[in-house]
């Protein structure tokens, strides 16, 4: 297989981890490595980036597929061009376990983990990523493998576990402060370095497996785990607590991508009214004849937007989106009012000026009454409760915006109520973070709802609530 | 023929001629930029406000030594301003100037001379097209255009010609070397991002950071800068509305040295902390994270 082929199954492994590669982007790939040449492998790394990895979003996906496709090295590593590893203090150690680790003694094994603990411990403070890279191949050669029923397996935790990164901080803080006092600034400066520092060589520790496995078992067995889905395609209800952090850092672009559209809609063109006598008023400086023509400004649209939302524990990593959302578009909106309920329904708005994100959901939690019975949803009983204190909320120039899986617990879903709170509203939309071939089963009173608003509209993951927001915000 | 020209014989020299100017080149930037002068396509440079997009382009005008025409988009750029405009007050001149000529002649001769290359007013699509001299066009905040100039950008931009009703079409006669720059606050069109090369510009590492800031401002001792980039990257970390640019590290590198620090302790960073953080919300953060409010 020569290098060409590779680069065009790459690109259709890049289409398969979603990440859209046109055929001209893969001419131009092969256009800009035949101008750089295969000799630098970070060259032609950034040559793939900048013709096939257009968005940011991508990247990780294009890293981790890149390593695959393009391994640094085959094998053990240890051959050839890379004498170094061997050379260096424990070189002897070194090479009998990259030869056959499976015969060395405990004991030898523990010196060896030593030895590299130590080395470690050296990179890590003179962050020089060239040895972090060399410790993260010889770890995982050395403890990383275990034999499985089809040949070696490879396994991150083994590595990770045998050099065990974490307990060298405070030797690590030691040798980067010196004699500063602790506590305070500087240390938690040097935390961070430390803490990116291990960070990068886990990846690379990561990505050493993987490499190790695709030999094992084929680069195309282990894409499909390998390749994390996207960000804006990670559900609500299953994110786990790293891609919490990552999809939140997506929201504030989001709300602010929407709302220089939602400007932008207002601003565009001229279609105001013509302005008559400053038409002519200006037409005088170009001898009478109306060259440029004058308008009214357009009277700003101001829409009102109420948000309903289903903060219980079921939803909640979801409701936590939608609240960073709604105090996100707090801005762009004259009037938004913000409603979270449990069992009960309470006022939150207050909470959305001028607090961080985090202060504003455990202030939620703490002041907001939203409990009344046991903390169980409740919906019929919430939107009686706001039926009957908030109804004037709800006005002809108001979006109602209903955010929760409508999970009800079997109970009564007020849906009289409810449908008269529609009726009031200008729009109503309700947005489910649940699949919707789950509607209707077991507890959920989707289906009840779902006929009330004028749209239930399913929202798993930041792309379907970008999508939805684009679609109803300029109406 | 001219246009077959490339300013950069390698990698190593793209870095080495942005160097020369200031601008540290990382791998993938040097790479990248090299790649965009061999292929002739234009580069798009995406990345949060601060880390020097703009920079890029004019130190690469300057080292290759060419001329910086920069388009500035906005909300509402539209043809007129971005690529020509018929100077109508001077057309309208020229027709009253000329009313007394009698007939179809006068007539004739008028609307000749109207739509000449006197009357046009080049905006700076058009200039970047029409020089014979090397340029660089810079695209700046191609974001914040709406829709509609990014579908006159990629006519412009695949053919490098422009064609004007009266004039014809004029063609490039040496193609410039093209930037765009976009804050991502909106995703650019698919057709668009297809015709570019794409170059994420991000965050440095911090031994390339310390490098900017010591050579922005090379009076700062070397260990005041890097303290001073520890914290702007533990800064960084933190959940803020606007974390800190490189722009700002700089401008908080420039404050250190003319407020005197000989130490970058916690007094210093508290004091100076509003160069850095310009929300009152992310200040109040920051003190807390680094407990900077305890002396």
């Amino acid at each position: 297989m020569n290098l060409l082929d590779r680069t065009v199954m790459f690109t259709a492994a890049l289409r398969r981890a979603g990440i859209p590669v046109s055929s001209a982007e893969t001419v131009d790939a092969a256009a800009a490595v035949g101008a750089l040449g295969w000799l630098d492998r970070d060259a032609v790394r950034a040559a793939l980036a900048a013709t096939l990895c257009k968005r940011p979003l991508y990247r990780p996906a294009f890293d981790t597929l890149f390593d695959l496709y393009f391994p640094p090295r085959i094998g053990d590593g240890v051959s050839l061009d890379d004498p170094d590893a061997d050379q260096s203090a424990d070189g002897a150690l070194g090479e009998d376990a990259t030869a056959e680790p499976g015969e060395l003694t405990p004991e030898d094994l523990e010196a060896l983990r030593r030895a590299l603990r130590d080395e470690l411990r050296d990179a890590l403070r003179d962050g020089d990523d060239e040895s972090l890279r060399s410790l993260a191949r010889r770890a995982v050669n050395a403890f990383g493998s275990a034999p499985g029923s089809s040949g070696r397996s490879w396994f991150l935790y083994r590595a990770l576990r045998a050099m065990s990164a974490e307990t060298l901080i405070a030797e690590l803080l030691a040798a980067l402060l010196g004699d500063q006092e602790r506590g305070g600034l500087a240390e938690r400066a040097a935390r961070q370095t430390i803490a990116d520092r291990i960070r990068s060589f886990e990846e690379m520790v990561a990505a050493e497996v993987r490499r190790r496995m695709a030999e094992e078992r084929g680069v195309e067995a282990i894409e499909r785990t390998a390749v994390r889905p996207l960000d804006d395609q990670v559900e609500f209800l299953r994110a786990s607590q790293r891609d919490l952090v990552e999809l939140r850092r997506q929201v504030y672009p989001l709300a602010r991508r929407l709302a220089t559209r939602l400007t932008a809609r207002r601003h565009l063109g001229r279609d105001g009214r013509l302005d008559f006598r400053r038409t002519v008023r200006a037409s005088l400086a170009t001898g009478g004849v109306p060259v440029e023509t004058k308008h009214r400004p357009r009277k700003p649209h101001k829409p009102e937007l109420v948000v309903l939302c289903d903060v219980s524990g079921s939803v909640s990593s979801f409701a936590h989106f939608t609240l960073m959302l709604t105090h996100a578009l707090r801005e762009q909106f004259t009037k938004v009012r913000a409603f979270a309920f449990i069992e009960s329904t309470d006022e939150v708005t207050r909470f959305l000026r001028g607090l961080d994100l985090g202060d504003m959901m455990a202030r939620i939690a703490r002041e907001a009454d939203l409990v009344y019975y046991d903390g169980h949803s409740d919906y019929g009983r919430a939107i009686e409760v706001f039926a009957e204190r908030y109804s004037d909320a709800v006005g002809p120039r108001t979006s109602l915006l209903i955010l929760g899986d409508a999970r009800n617990n079997y109970r009564a879903t007020s849906a009289n109520v409810f449908r008269q709170l529609c009726g009031q509203a200008r729009h109503s939309y309700w947005l489910n973070p649940e699949p919707r071939a789950y509607w209707g089963s077991g507890d959920s009173a989707s289906e009840i709802y779902a006929e009330l608003v004028d749209e239930m509209v399913e929202c798993r993951n930041v792309d379907q609530l970008q999508q939805f927001i684009e679609r109803l915000l300029p109406s | 023929m001219s246009l077959q020209e490339h300013a950069f014989a390698d990698v190593a020299e793209v870095r080495e001629r942005l160097g020369a100017t200031g601008y540290l080149a990382d791998e993938a930037i040097a790479t990248t930029v090299f790649l965009a002068d061999r292929l002739r396509k234009p580069l798009l440079v995406e990345g949060p406000a601060g880390v020097g997009k703009t920079e890029l382009a004019k130190a690469l005008a300057s080292a290759v030594g060419a001329e910086l025409i920069r388009l500035q988009c906005y909300e509402g750029l539209d043809e007129a301003r971005a690529l020509y405009e018929w100077n109508y007050k001077k057309q309208l001149l020229r027709i009253q100037a000329g009313s007394g000529e009698a007939g179809t002649q006068g007539w004739q001769q008028a609307h000749d001379d109207i739509f000449s290359e006197e009357f046009l007013l080049s905006r700076p699509l058009l200039t970047a097209i029409r020089r014979e001299e090397p340029t660089v066009l810079l695209v700046d905040e191609t974001d914040k255009a709406d829709v509609e100039v990014e579908g006159l950008l990629l006519e412009v931009l695949s053919d490098f010609q422009v064609t004007i009703p009266e004039l014809g079409t004029i063609t490039a006669t040496r193609k410039p070397f093209v930037i765009l720059t976009s804050n991502a606050t909106r995703e650019l069109s698919e057709a668009l991002k297809r015709r570019c090369l794409y170059l994420n510009l991000d965050y440095p590492s911090a031994e390339r950071e310390k490098e900017i800031v010591l050579s922005r401002v090379p009076d700062l001792p070397e260990k005041l800068a890097e303290a001073l980039v520890r914290v702007v990257r533990a800064l960084r970390a933190m959940e803020l509305k606007k974390a800190p640019s490189i722009a700002e590290s700089i401008d908080w590198a420039h404050t250190v040295l003319a407020l005197g620090f000989d130490t970058f302790d916690e007094a210093a960073v508290a004091s100076t902390l509003g160069v850095v953080l310009k929300h009152a919300s992310d200040q109040a953060r920051a003190i807390d994270q680094l407990k900077l409010g305890s002396n």
